[in-house]
């Protein structure tokens, strides 16, 4: 194992994290906000992968297509947050569980109807494909470099929207005291949709900007959300900072468990044994970490108690 | 309106004259619908004394409809193919009688549910519900990945495991066996409610503070109620792959969780026959709107969107009076 395939796998690592930190930051922004956990935060990943995929089919221009992937996805976040979302907010979390997992099931087969079940397949645009040389001699795909930089931008972006802007103030009042707000004449349910929104537009992008590196299917976004929640418990509800720790450290968890762990056991064990067993317990490494932080903090690494 | 103990009784005859009409019928498919019912309905009994009972909201219980499910797998194919389970340090033999595949099932998805359960109940609402949804797929992905036994693909058990006394590969004998099982769970859990242990726990769910300082340790009472309810998923999950005659990581999967959900919130929340109407409505639904579209998921969606948002309570809920309302 060279030091050059070490980096290259860290780096895959980083850019699956911050991937999944855009999938967890929208997550974990309503749940503090809105106090609401949505199943259905890996339909509109979907969906933006897919509106990503269509439009890049019909105009061919990769930049057009992360537009739609944003609007479709914002669209359609703002669209059941208003028939469905909204009338969850006071209930219990088995209500919000059973409702946005009815929602996964109808945005699943719809998309399923309209597209077909073969994948659509989203190119990397020319300008962006092929490798960069890095400092050290690493070669690394511009395409991933890339995504690393758009996720750390939107991250970036993020912070000075919460702590910066007037809508940012809004939304930590939000999450502080709803009722003081609303009382403060804050609109409280455009705020609601708005954040609804935001947070959908991140879930699109992510799938529209992965959707180019793997297949565009139905269901591809039910394993990122699981991915999410984990992020989440890790890093702690509530907290945009939280999601980006534990995004990054899922990623590169998960990515070196892959590399690292067959070698490590192919040092003491016969070879196909080590593949085996070094696979299976690396699809295992990243609860297994989620079960450590549960055990010594169990609010996550910056949860409050 | 008929009183809820009332139309308990006419669910479970129902499911009893069903199949037996279907078989002087000659019509051995719906007998085998009506067991796949009777399983589902088992599952989703043992989910809801932790669901509705105890609030602890798991969308992890596919862990223990797998594990059941596997154990079945495991056992019967080394049984099939003669060869022993492991031989060192103490030789363990596979087997096809479903007894002993029954008490593996439960013990072994009582173990995993202690550990899951030791972890999960550290945190509590929104994060138990992600926690457990994350284990789930842990086993998931471990069953996927881990090849001995058929890894993706699962395992297919070519002959149904033997029960003494029973032919279990004729529908009927099947079914009243299953039948059998689930009027004995049902028993033991209506027993279970109703003894200080199920009122501990109720009062752990409604008001956990005042239940703790009388003295109850909730989170022991949770713990003990997550055990109990996976063995009884997990059992199962072992009915359900001899009935298939078939096993594969799908039954670890998180939409195994949620579809034992939907027979407990279609049936009515924290009602001991709910999900007995729920898993009979989902399978009915899933014949026939199945038939009528390729695509019937989307109106399994919009039903259940609309019994959550408007109809609370489920079929039973909608169809009986509620007893001695304490609310």
């Amino acid at each position: 194992m060279s030091t050059i395939l070490l980096i290259e796998q860290l780096l895959n690592g980083l850019q699956f994290g911050v991937m999944l930190f855009l999938m967890a930051a929208g997550l974990t922004l309503i749940f503090g906000v809105m106090g609401l956990i949505n199943l259905a935060h890996g339909s509109l990943y979907m969906v933006g992968a897919f509106a990503a995929a269509g439009v890049a089919g019909l105009t061919g221009s990769f930049a057009l297509a992360l537009i739609a992937s944003l609007a479709a996805a914002a669209m359609f976040g703002a669209l059941i947050e208003l028939t469905v979302i909204r009338r969850l907010y006071k209930r219990d979390h088995l209500d919000q569980v059973l409702a946005t997992f009815a929602l996964i099931l109808v945005f699943s087969e719809g998309t399923r109807w309209a597209f077909g079940s073969f994948p659509l397949f989203l190119n990397i645009p020319d300008m962006l494909s092929g490798t960069v040389m890095l400092p050290g001699g690493i070669e690394y795909s511009l395409y991933r470099l890339t995504i690393i930089g758009i996720g750390l931008l939107v991250a970036a972006g993020l912070f000075l929207l919460i702590s910066k802007t007037r809508v940012g103030m809004r939304i930590r009042a939000g999450e502080n005291d709803r009722e003081m707000i609303s009382a403060l004449g804050v609109d409280i349910s455009v705020l609601y949709t708005l954040v609804f929104a935001l947070g959908a537009a991140l879930a699109g992008l992510s799938g529209a900007l992965v959707g180019a590196i793997q297949s565009v299917e139905v269901g591809m976004g039910e394993p990122v959300l699981i991915l999410a929640f984990v992020v989440i418990v890790i890093g702690g509800i509530g907290s945009i900072k939280g999601a980006l720790a534990g995004a990054i450290l899922v990623g590169v968890t998960d990515t070196m468990g892959r590399t690292l762990l067959p070698v490590i056991f192919g040092s003491f064990m016969d070879p196909s044994a080590a593949t085996s067993v070094g696979s299976a317990l690396a699809s295992m490494l990243i609860y297994i970490l989620m079960a450590g932080v549960l055990v010594f903090k169990p609010t996550g690494l910056f949860g409050e108690a | 309106m008929l009183r809820e103990t009332h139309l308990n009784g006419i669910i479970l005859l129902a499911l009893l004259i069903v199949p037996l009409v279907a078989l002087a019928l000659n019509e051995p498919f719906i007998i085998t619908l009506a067991t796949k019912v009777t399983i589902l309905a088992l599952a989703g009994v043992g989910l809801n004394l932790a669901l509705g009972q105890g609030g602890l909201i798991s969308f992890g219980h596919a862990i223990f409809f797998g594990l059941g499910g596997y154990s079945m797998g495991i056992l019967a194919s080394h049984a099939q193919s003669f060869t022993p389970l492991m031989e060192a340090p103490f030789l363990i033999e596979g087997t096809n009688l479903m007894p002993v595949i029954w008490i593996v099932a439960i013990v072994v998805s009582c173990l995993a549910a202690l550990l899951v359960g030791l972890l999960s109940l550290r945190t509590s609402g929104v994060y138990f519900i992600m926690v457990t949804l994350a284990f789930g797929q842990m086993f998931y992905y471990f069953a996927i990945s881990w090849p001995a036994y058929g890894g993706e693909d699962g395992l297919v058990i070519f002959v149904r495991n033997e029960f003494p006394g029973l032919n279990t590969l004729v529908p009927i004998q099947f079914f009243g066996l299953c039948f059998a099982v689930l009027c004995a769970v049902l028993f033991f859990v209506s027993k279970l409610n109703k003894s200080a242990f199920g009122l501990a726990l109720s009062g752990a769910h409604f008001n956990p503070e005042r239940a703790e300082t009388v003295g109850i340790d909730i989170t022991r009472v949770r713990l003990v109620a997550f055990v109990i309810s996976a063995g009884i998923t997990g059992l199962a999950g072992a009915l359900f792959a001899d009935l298939n005659r078939f096993v594969s990581p799908t039954m670890f999967s998180w939409h195994t969780s949620g579809q034992i959900m939907i027979f407990i919130i279609l049936g009515g929340v924290a009602r001991l026959y709910g999900p007995i109407a729920g898993a009979a409505v989902y399978i009915i639904l899933e014949h026939y709107l199945g038939a009528f579209s390729e695509y019937w998921q989307i109106y399994l969606g919009l039903i259940l969107l609309f019994v959550v948002l408007f109809a609370q309570g489920g079929l039973i809920g909608g169809l009986s009076k509620r007893e001695a309302a304490h609310d």
